[in-house]
């Protein structure tokens, strides 16, 4: 079942004729290609169903990577193609969303849920580990009459 | 005539789950014992029924019957007997009459193993267990027909999708529906614990072998899921953090939570009303996850059930269900007492530390997967959260949990000494402490993270072996009372050793593919070799072959270690005329727990082949580490404690003395 998306895009995507990542795409300086792929992977491939431009084999994919090698040849540093990228497709490209007001609450989800569930426990701890209040006299009474 | 059979049987199971929902319920409410025992019944006959419309698809299947929609769009009478069975639910209403056939059977696994059940409890659960079967056969029979034909009768089927054709996935879906509708006992259970509103340990143990089996069945399907993706879709990955994988990794999280918090409600009575809360959470989000996958909601124009009266029926069936226990939750669950009381550090903290970073991780992957649905729904922004979000959110909320595995079963129930689990953890801490020394060591300068990861998954695995150490005193008593004190022990405490070590051993093979995987894309001509890492890769050429519904070309490479011929890959491009489409098959080559990968792209004209060759260090233990998990699930099911049954109340018990 999980996998039916991932059939969608694999049907969606090898029709294509072009493959992921191929030879002839890549850059003969090898720092500068193994920058070129670590961006890769943060780029989604617009036509397909949650790949990235590194995996995908749909034509566009391709172009997007041969966009991001000239960009690298070109001397733009990993931020700038990046932000390059952003102009021309908009954020969708991204498949690591931006810190921006508008993804606040996807970015701090995961730690709200934590800091909110730790300090309820804190709480809960200490409210539990407070001494029970005193007897009232006639409990007390009561108590010692129960002991006797 | 064989599918109208099977179309009546189906209207009869959803006359039959109505009656299961009603009689049982208003039984319960009079106290009427006569109504309360149709529960029962209904629930076995609602089983036949489905299983008897099940039955006949499965024939239609079989038989090639093309005259039924549902298989002229799904088969072909030249595909192998395999995948004409597994097409039963290779589309979209085959898997939703499996689903339902899976929730009867749980109904009926239910009816038959609670004789020691109270019978108003009884009477519920298995009403609310109704309840949903007559919501999901009113979806098949409204929105989703099987058994629908056609007139003309075609001669020949359209054929299975090419990529659902493979073991793995045929064996998948069955797998991760027993997860997902296994979670739905546990649910029912919770649904009748708050009608009654009343709740105790007992209630824990009988919950916990249902949610412990529903655990064991999706965390096999995730598994072989992530295999298959890794062997067909041709690039390796094992996670892609794909929606529908996260549909459900969401319920496997909630899932992992509520076993762990069962414990300590069966134990202790404490986290009565947290456990309730799991057991709702597990199954919504089993729902969830059909909605997202079954909907179309997740990619919009492209996908099977693109159909919106589907995905709107579905829509109200996840807003009747989740928000009803909801509702019934925040009504009943302030009246449930709480239970005992525990000092922070305790096995029970342990567990509620465990709880809150599973809900965390949980909450990460809801939030990542519908964040981008609800902004574009909302503002009309379209954003993608993807790969680097999950990796860079979901694993800092692991790290913490994975290092306190170790810790929890060593503390003390009510009050723990977190200074004697850790000396017990000395051991367990030098192992580890010496495989990042020697990562470093061998490593020089590869990935700075590696020799960390490895040295945590070193932690956790021989944490694990220490508790069971610790309780049979291998290392201070003499060695034959150790080891008939090991064999002693309680089969759940090897269980929850073993599952933990599973842990361990999966986070070991993650560690490995991902920091130390080494890639080759090359264009090769025949003769030509290529080396990746200590092996040579020679390309001998491209052979064509043909299958019973397919035609290939294979690419021949010769594998070489220092000189010998050590094997062959042969990874190959599949070509299925009928529906025109191409799938890659992998080609793996397993040295110990490392693999050899490679797979075919496209020749080109002047002889070469496209090649994606990969040397993946550890792979294997990812899904070996999920295999001993599940085998510690298994072994913590036999416990003798949960064959038994609970023990009975006092009330049975003093009435069955004597008189004095």
């Amino acid at each position: 079942m999980r996998a039916l998306c991932l059939i969608l895009a694999f049907l969606v995507c090898a029709l294509a004729p072009a493959r992921a990542v191929q030879p002839d795409e890549m850059l003969a300086d090898p720092a500068l290609e193994a920058r070129a792929r670590e961006i890769s992977r943060e780029l989604r491939c617009m036509v397909c169903q949650n790949q990235s431009i590194d995996d995908s084999d749909a034509p566009l994919a391709r172009d997007l990577r041969l966009l991001v090698r000239e960009r690298l040849k070109a001397g733009d540093s990993d931020r700038q193609v990046l932000d390059f990228l952003v102009a021309r497709y908009g954020e969708f490209v991204l498949l690591r969303p931006r810190f921006a007001w508008h993804n606040a609450a996807l970015w701090a989800a995961p730690f709200l849920v934590l800091l909110v569930g730790g300090i309820g426990l804190l709480v809960r701890a200490r409210r539990r580990a407070a001494p029970p209040p005193p007897l009232a006299e006639d409990e007390e009474k009561r108590l010692q009459d129960l002991l006797r | 005539m064989i599918a109208e059979i099977g179309h009546y049987a189906l209207v009869l199971a959803l006359g039959l789950a109505l009656v299961q929902m009603i009689v049982p319920a208003w039984g319960a409410r009079t106290g009427d014992a006569g109504l309360m025992s149709v529960a029962g019944s209904t629930a076995l006959a609602q089983f036949a029924f489905t299983g008897t419309a099940f039955a006949a698809l499965a024939w239609c299947h079989l038989a090639s019957d093309f005259s039924v929609a549902n298989v002229y769009e799904n088969s072909h009478s030249a595909k192998p007997f395999l995948y004409k069975l597994t097409g039963i639910w290779g589309n979209h209403e085959g898997s939703m009459l499996l689903w339902v056939l899976i929730l009867a059977l749980f109904g009926a696994l239910v009816a038959l193993f609670s004789a020691n059940l109270p019978m108003r409890l009884r009477a519920h659960v298995l009403a609310v267990q109704g309840a949903i079967a007559a919501a999901f056969d009113l979806f098949i029979l409204l929105t989703s027909n099987p058994f629908a034909r056609l007139s003309p009768a075609p001669y020949e089927g359209r054929d299975l999708n090419p990529v659902l054709q493979d073991i793995g996935l045929a064996v998948h879906p069955p797998l991760l529906y027993l997860g997902y509708v296994g979670f739905s006992i546990s649910f029912c259970f919770a649904m009748a614990a708050l009608i009654e509103g009343r709740i105790d340990a007992a209630w824990a143990r009988w919950v916990r072998p249902w949610a412990l089996a529903a655990w064991m069945f999706l965390t096999l399907g995730i598994a072989m899921g992530s295999y298959w993706a890794y062997y067909e879709l041709g690039w390796g990955g094992f996670w892609f953090w794909d929606p529908v994988e996260n549909a459900s990794l969401m319920p496997w999280l909630a899932g992992t939570a509520l076993l762990h918090s069962a414990v300590v409600m069966e134990k202790r009575e404490a986290l009565k009303i947290w456990t309730i809360l799991l057991a709702i959470l597990a199954f919504s989000l089993s729902l969830i996850g059909t909605f997202l996958v079954r909907s179309g909601v997740l990619t919009s124009v492209h996908t099977f059930a693109n159909d919106p009266a589907r995905g709107v029926f579905i829509l109200m069936i996840l807003v009747a269900f989740i928000g009803g226990a909801f509702a019934l939750y925040a009504w009943r669950a302030p009246a449930l007492k709480a239970g005992g009381l525990f000092a922070p550090i305790s096995r029970e903290g342990a567990l509620v530390l465990n709880n809150l970073f599973l809900t965390a991780a949980c909450a990460t992957v809801f939030v990542g997967t519908l964040y981008p649905l609800a902004l574009e729904a909302l503002t009309g922004d379209k954003i993608s959260v993807g790969a680097p979000f999950f990796n860079a959110t979901f694993a800092p909320l692991m790290v913490p949990l994975l290092a306190a595995i170790p810790f929890g079963p060593l503390l003390a129930w009510k009050r723990g000494d977190l200074y004697a689990a850790a000396q017990r953890l000395l051991a367990a801490f030098g192992l580890a402490l010496l495989a990042v020394a020697t990562v470093f060591a061998v490593e020089q300068g590869g990935p700075v993270l590696a020799p960390f990861g490895i040295g945590l998954a070193v932690f956790v695995m021989a944490g694990a072996a220490s508790d069971i150490v610790e309780r049979a005193g291998l290392l201070r008593l003499p060695f034959p009372t150790a080891l008939a004190r090991a064999a002693g022990l309680p089969r759940s405490a090897w269980g929850t050793a073993l599952a933990h070590f599973g842990v361990g051993v999966t986070l070991l093979g993650i560690v490995g593919n991902t920091q130390w995987s080494a890639e080759r894309i090359v264009a090769l001509k025949p003769g030509e070799t290529v080396s990746l890492r200590q092996y040579d890769l020679t390309f001998e050429g491209a052979v064509p072959r043909a299958g019973p519904n397919y035609r290939e070309l294979a690419a021949r490479l010769t594998v070489r270690r220092k000189g010998e011929v050590i094997g062959v890959l042969e990874p190959s491009k599949r070509t299925f005329p009928v529906r025109g489409a191409t799938t890659t098959e992998a080609a793996l080559m397993t040295r110990g727990a490392s693999q050899l990968y490679a797979s075919v792209g496209d020749s080109e004209a002047d002889g070469s082949v496209m090649l994606r060759l990969y040397h993946k260090p550890l792979v294997l233990l990812i899904w070996l580490g999920a295999l001993v998990m599940v085998a510690g699930g298994l072994l913590s099911l036999s416990d003798r404690r949960l064959r038994v049954g609970a023990p009975k109340p006092a009330r049975a018990r003093a009435a069955a003395q004597p008189a004095e």
